[in-house]
């Protein structure tokens, strides 16, 4: 019987899980996907907010800033990549510079610090790529980038590493309640004992929580659609630029990623049905409002395009509480944005917090929070390289042309915690597939080091998700 | 292996192989190709159909056929040649920085270098075709792949999009391992790929070309499920009400090659926006000193057999630069007109000792035309096609003697003639 089971390998369930493993705790986490980081956390903007879009007093105000202040170290810690770029919200009218007042006030009441509003000529110094039309900008030096699914696949490879446990492919669909919590039972019968459990299953955290008896917590689905472009168009813009937010939403955002890589949309659709699929509207949202940013933004350069859904809550707050219904149960739910941003202070609270007050917390003082990064290789010597490759000398194959990824990256990451099982797992892991020709060359090889190093049959490899087999089989 | 060689060749595909021979028999023999595959022979290894060679041998090959040929040739000549390598770049000093398993990461030393390095075929991505991201969405070269070198089929009922060549050959070998193409669709009014590839690989198995459509919406969650594919306008729009529909588990991209560039941009040598290749003289040199480039990572080919005769001249000058010095150019520009997408040579020596061979596309279909290189208002070269579409590619041939007339830009156009 685990001591905690936590539901949902998202970037909310992944913080947590590490947080526990400081513990002396059996935990787990529980996740329906056939890998982690398959919901919001793996398709969101990936920026660290700086905190001045909240509202005052609010949990997503409290914890944003928190955790803007927490994630450069959490991040050099675990090895994932990130960086401080600084945001400007775009104003193109004077309604908006209005507009701008009231947001640096209210940052600065959440606590952000260094907010400045900056004219046109200071604008055009730091992005000369922004629209004439653009009259002036809110500056938060404090804004920053991440890559979220890094994140979570490192927090929870680290938690691993510190003894936790990952059950993939465990969509959790009933549970049972025993004298001393609960029996969790997977959509295939596979079952998981726990004396307390933390939802956070996301857009589904209404669903599981209600599982356990508890019917209160509202979720619904709000979708954003994205193109991202090629490295080659990487200085395009190097701050996070985003539009005044109006009535009709926060608009869509500009923004390198921290692999360099340009970042456009999300739209904001309200949907019944979560699949994250693009449509031809929302792209073309995305690329008519980005021209009305941008200078000739390089839409030429694409190489993909994809969507994810906001889990919210109708309270239009985060949930993070005990239930006040199910005992045992702790709702960290309707982690919408800035969710990713606030990952590691609502990891902090909870465990510090909630779990604290439900069970006795025993310092494991084996934990170790260092995680050796998944890029580690790029970022060594070539003396160290050809160390490496000396010993190892798959390091010295290149597998995938367009990011430049070795053949001995790739099968460490699908011998790390969490180990890599599909082509989609490793292309998170390693970026093999990530390039502009999106794993046309590499995909075959890739698929042939998973089955190798996974000892499956070549056409049981998945792509990712389920059914997603790349073969149907021999040829003739 | 040795830390200098006269000359270094990127790249061990048909282009890499016969730029070496030609190298070596001009009188440059020590030559290291570097390849990034376990073998050389480039994406030849992969095409297992007929139809290499027709020009060169006057006989129909396999792509390994057409290759072995080459291989042969070099084996004889004891041309080193280094496998599972990859260039990962090179510097106005020549120095190629490469590595493997076995020598790690290394430079070597050239006093030229040719770049062999093939093409890539666009993604999906670059199309942003809306819906899910399942499984079974294959650039046709890796669906080949898979079937061809792998033997492994990728799917059983397939949508192509877009006519490339590539494309065309795998509607071909799908159907004969028996999956059912249900459809190739092409957002153009023309296809991009060889009349003959039409006739042989669809009209011969029935199956249907839809030009002026693409595809509009990918359904499925793990693997695809189906497609939508509409009819466009002429700014190629999707024109509502005009959608087909198709339930499949494989949508296969045909939709472009690029040439493989990095490299050569990385090492600042210039590029055509047109090609995306280097810009060269009619030597096949670029615009770096010593550097020369040919095949697909020149200029994306039709036919092998033209990509051999562009490698046997960069071979050819490559050896004449090791042996004879730097060349220096005294060129006159050359640039498309009307009706043409890019001309290969951009620069032309005006005292080149042989005819020139332009090399180009045109933009549409055009019937009963006329192809017009002209400097001024003077005519250098005309030549007369009833029928020019852009999946061919055209040449042009400058006299040598005509060169000496040139003395400003020459503009290559085509017009359609009454
Ligand atoms: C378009 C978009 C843009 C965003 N931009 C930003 C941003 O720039 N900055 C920022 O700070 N935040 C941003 N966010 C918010 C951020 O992405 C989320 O707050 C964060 O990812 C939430 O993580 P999570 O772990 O709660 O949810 P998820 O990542 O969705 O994780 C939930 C997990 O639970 C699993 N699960 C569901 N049901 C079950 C079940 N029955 N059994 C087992 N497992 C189950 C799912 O498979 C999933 O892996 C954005 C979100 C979106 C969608
Ligand atoms: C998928 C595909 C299918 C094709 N099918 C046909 C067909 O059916 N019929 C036809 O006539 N033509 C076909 N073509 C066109 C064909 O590519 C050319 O005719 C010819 O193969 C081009 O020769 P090449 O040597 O320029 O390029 P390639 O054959 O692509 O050879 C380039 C070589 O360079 C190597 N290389 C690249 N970068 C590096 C590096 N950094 N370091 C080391 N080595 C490197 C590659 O591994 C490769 O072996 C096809 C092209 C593609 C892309």
């Amino acid at each position: 019987m685990f001591d905690i089971a936590v539901i949902g390998g998202g970037v909310i369930g992944g913080t947590i899980l590490r947080e526990l493993t400081k513990y002396q705790l059996n935990v787990c986490v529980l996740e329906s996907c056939d890998d982690v980081s398959m919901g919001q956390s793996k398709a969101n903007s990936g920026i660290v907010h700086a905190g001045y879009d909240a509202k005052p007093n609010s949990l997503k105000a409290k914890f944003n800033v928190l955790g803007n202040k927490m994630m450069s170290a959490y991040a050099s810690e675990l090895g994932v990549k990130y960086k401080n770029n600084g945001s400007l919200v775009l104003a193109f009218s004077e309604e908006d510079l209005t507009v701008l007042e009231e947001l640096k006030t209210r940052g600065e009441t959440n606590g952000v610090e260094r907010l400045s509003i900056i004219d046109r000529a200071e604008l055009n110094r730091l992005e000369p790529n922004v629209s004439d039309n653009a009259v002036g900008a809110l500056y938060a030096p404090t804004g920053g980038i991440i890559c979220p699914y890094e994140l979570t696949i490192a927090s929870i490879g680290n938690a691993m590493d510190n003894g936790a446990k990952l059950y993939c492919n465990f969509e959790v669909a009933s549970a049972k309640k025993l004298e001393n919590g609960y029996e969790i039972i997977s959509t295939d019968g596979n079952k998981v004992s726990a004396k307390i459990v933390i939802n956070c299953a996301g857009i589904n955290s209404g669903k599981v929580a209600s599982i356990f008896g508890d019917d209160t917590l509202n979720i619904k689905g709000r979708k954003g659609e994205y193109i991202l472009l090629d490295r080659e168009s990487g200085d395009f813009v190097s701050h996070t630029l985003f539009c005044t937010p109006s009535k009709a939403g926060k608009g869509i955002l500009v923004t390198q990623t921290v692999d360099g890589n340009i970042l456009l949309g999300p739209t904001a659709t309200e949907v019944e049905n979560p699949a994250p699929v693009t449509t031809a509207q929302g792209l073309a949202f995305v690329v008519d409002k980005v021209k009305s940013m941008c200078k000739n933004p390089p839409l030429f350069n694409s190489i993909t395009s994809f969507a994810g859904v906001r889990a919210y809550s109708d309270k239009g707050d985060f949930i993070i509480e005990k239930s006040a219904i199910a005992e045992n149960l702790i709702n960290v739910a309707g982690i919408e944005s800035p969710g990713l941003t606030s990952a590691p202070a609502i990891a902090k609270f909870v465990a510090e917090e909630i779990v604290a007050k439900m069970t006795s917390l025993v310092k494991n003082e084996k934990f170790n929070g260092k995680r050796t990064p998944d890029y580690f290789f790029k970022n060594l010597s070539i003396e160290e390289k050809n160390e490496l490759i000396k010993k190892d000398s798959t390091y010295g194959k290149i597998i995938c042309r367009c990011e430049g990824i070795t053949e001995g990256e790739i099968i460490r990451a699908v011998r790390e915690n969490p180990k890599a099982m599909t082509i989609d797992a490793v292309k998170r892991r390693t970026r093999a597939g990530m390039g502009r020709c999106q794993g046309g060359f590499c995909q075959p090889h890739v698929a042939e080091i998973i089955a190798r190093e996974h000892n499956i049959a070549y056409e049981k490899v998945q792509k990712g998700g389920k059914n997603s087999t790349l073969l149907v089989g021999k040829v003739k | 292996m040795k830390n200098n060689y006269d000359l270094v060749i990127i790249g061990g595909g048909p282009a890499g192989l016969a730029a070496a021979l030609s190298a070596y028999d001009n009188g440059a023999k020590d030559i290291l190709i570097i390849e990034r595959e376990n073998r050389t022979g480039g994406i030849l290894n992969q095409c297992i159909h007929n139809g290499f060679g027709l020009t060169r041998f006057k006989e129909s090959l396999s792509g390994p056929e057409y290759a072995a040929r080459f291989k042969t040739e070099v084996n004889k000549r004891g041309i080193e040649i280094l496998t599972e390598t990859t260039v990962l770049g090179f510097n106005k000093d020549k120095i190629v920085t490469a590595t493997s398993p076995v020598y790690g990461i290394f430079t070597v030393q050239a006093k030229a270098i040719i770049l062999a390095m093939g093409c890539r075929e666009r993604s999906r991505g670059a199309l942003n075709i809306p819906g899910s991201r399942p499984a079974g969405i294959y650039s046709a070269g890796t669906a080949q792949k898979y079937v061809n070198v792998k033997g492994y089929m990728p799917g059983k009922e397939v949508v192509i999009l877009g006519s490339g060549d590539i494309g065309l050959i795998m509607a071909r070998r799908m159907t004969l391992e028996g999956a059912k193409v249900h459809a190739v669709c092409e957002i153009m009014p023309y296809s991009s790929g060889l009349k003959r590839n039409i006739v042989q690989c669809l009209d011969d198995f029935g199956i249907p070309l839809y030009l002026n459509h693409t595809i509009t919406e990918i359904r499925g969650e793990g693997r695809v499920t189906g497609v939508t594919i509409s009819q466009v306008d002429e700014f190629k729009r999707p024109i509502p009400n005009t959608e087909k529909s198709f339930n499949c588990d494989t949508v296969l991209f045909s939709v472009g090659l690029i040439p493989e560039n990095e490299l050569a941009k990385s090492a600042g040598v210039p590029l055509s926006a047109r090609t995306r290749g280097a810009i060269v003289y009619q030597n096949r040199e670029t615009l770096t000193s010593g550097v020369f480039a040919c095949g697909n990572a020149l200029q994306v080919h039709d036919l092998v057999d033209f990509v051999s005769d562009e490698a046997e001249l960069a071979g050819r000058s490559a050896a004449e630069y090791i042996i004879k010095g730097a060349t220096i150019h005294d060129a006159f520009d050359c640039e498309n007109g009307a009706n043409i997408n890019y001309v290969l040579p951009q620069k032309i020596d005006k005292n080149a000792s042989e005819n020139v061979k332009l090399f180009f596309r045109v933009s549409n279909t055009f019937r009963n035309c006329t192809i017009k290189a002209v400097c001024g208002d003077k005519v250098i070269a005309t030549k007369k096609r009833l029928i020019a579409t852009p999946g061919e590619m055209e040449t042009l041939i400058i006299p040598t003697e005509k060169l000496k007339e040139i003395n400003g830009t020459l503009t290559l156009s085509l017009e359609v003639n009454e």
